[in-house]
């Protein structure tokens, strides 16, 4: 009987790929978080190096790095599959998921989101030549990241269609709206609407 | 018919170098292009418009840039020695500390060398720390992947040879009698037949590290450090 545990910390993005990863390949697991537990006696044993959420811990074996852990979860179960099978294709969702988990391209949403005046306005432009990125060049005309079907991309990527809008509602700045970003706004909607995923959306409080 | 492989890289790129190893220990042909950063090709923009960086590999005509991607790329194209073990647990180790030389040692230890006062003591401690978990992933084993080199060693490889270089120019000893383990993979992994051909001529290399540190310290423009 395989026993699979998830550390993570609502409602940390990165925690809720390895969840929606483990979800739609209908793996059960334990999601245990981080809040309920004493921090430095189970993050220190399971993630040492770097005491952080999200840890899948498969049989009592603890792997950290959200995108490590989603290629461990893609190996280790191969139904519904969240890479491409070929080689080119895969190289092109792990460069887009490194672009979007860069520092440089991760901080414009957060100071856009916690920012104040002459910087909240920078990152607001920033975050919408990004958008501009994604929308263009690697959504384009699919319908999700990974083509037809959900795939790894489009779970890292899953926090701009969980939480974007809250966040646009916090600060009263609407960027990514129907008519500037088409393609991305239909993305968000068929993302949500995925049975999976609907299930396992982070609360709108 | 014969596949067309070509890397962009500079003589001395760090990361450029894992993807020259990697491509040798498989065997592969390939044309290098040595790129001069201060002037990039037309052809590198083409192929990297997003980063505008080396390296980058071109597969029959399709581009594919930054190393940690190149290498899968290449494990999963060319199946003879593999760099990324079969089990699912031990790949994920071996891709959980090339993330962490790239996004932490590198770092810390770039730091020290680059930095002043008391910038330059943070980076010194957080170095240590991160040697110190190197150190202890190495026990029991003579390569981070255990008999054989493999996609980790590939990526903390620069500890074997650029390491050296730069506490030779700055004078600081930063991987010293703390870390014998650590000392000792350097060595082996330096030496294996297939790299030790790999590194970059010395002298050409502590000139440029001289030239780059005196242009650091007299503010001068700082182009891609590690390339």
């Amino acid at each position: 009987m395989e026993e699979v545990k998830v550390l993570g910390s609502w409602p940390s993005p990165y925690g809720f790929r390895v969840q929606w990863a483990l979800e739609l390949k209908g793996v059960e697991y334990e999601y245990v978080d981080k809040d309920l537990f004493n921090k430095s006696d189970m993050l220190l044993k399971y993630n040492p190096v770097h005491k952080k959420i999200p840890v899948l811990v498969h049989n009592g074996k603890p792997i950290a790095e959200s995108v490590v852990i989603l290629e461990y979860i893609e190996e280790t179960w191969p139904q519904h599959p969240l890479l491409p099978k070929d080689p080119y294709e895969r190289a092109m969702a792990r460069f887009w998921i490194n672009f979007l988990d860069n520092k440089d391209k991760v901080a414009p949403f957060v100071t856009f989101f916690i920012g104040l005046g002459e910087e909240h306005k920078k990152a607001a432009e920033e975050v919408k030549e990004l958008l501009k990125i994604y929308e263009e060049q690697v959504l384009g005309e699919k319908k999700y990241f990974g083509g037809e079907e959900i795939g790894m991309l489009d779970l890292a990527m899953g926090w701009m269609a969980a939480s974007f809008g809250v966040i646009e509602e916090i600060v009263d700045v609407r960027i990514l709206d129907g008519e500037t970003f088409p393609r991305l706004h239909a993305w968000i909607q068929n993302f949500r609407a995925n049975p999976v995923i609907k299930n396992n959306l982070p609360d709108h409080d | 018919m014969a596949e067309e492989v070509k890397l962009f890289k500079t003589f001395s790129t760090t990361f450029g170098l894992r993807v020259v190893q990697a491509l040798k220990l498989k065997g592969i042909e390939y044309e290098a292009i040595d790129e001069d950063l201060s002037n990039k090709s037309p052809l590198l923009l083409h192929y990297n418009p997003v980063y505008k960086k080396v390296p980058v590999l071109v597969h029959s005509g399709k581009p594919i840039s930054e190393s940690l991607v190149i290498l899968e790329y290449i494990d999963e194209t060319w199946k003879q020695n593999p760099i990324l073990p079969e089990d699912p647990f031990e790949r994920a180790r071996e891709r959980f500390w090339a993330k962490f030389n790239d996004e932490k040692l590198l770092p810390t230890i770039w730091g020290v060398f680059i930095k002043e006062g008391k910038d330059r003591e943070e980076a010194m401690a957080g170095s240590v720390e991160n040697l110190k978990f190197v150190e202890e992933e190495l026990k029991g084993k003579k390569f981070f992947g255990g008999d054989k080199i493999g996609l980790a060693d590939l990526v903390f490889g620069w500890l074997g040879n650029l390491m050296g270089i730069l506490e030779e120019v700055s004078g600081l000893k930063i991987v010293d009698e703390r870390y014998p383990l650590l000392l000792a993979w350097m060595k082996e992994f330096s030496e294996h037949p297939v790299i030790k051909d790999t590194w970059p001529a010395h002298d050409k290399m502590i000139i440029r590290q001289h030239l780059q540190a005196l242009l650091t310290r007299t503010g001068g423009i700082f182009l891609c450090n590690l390339s």
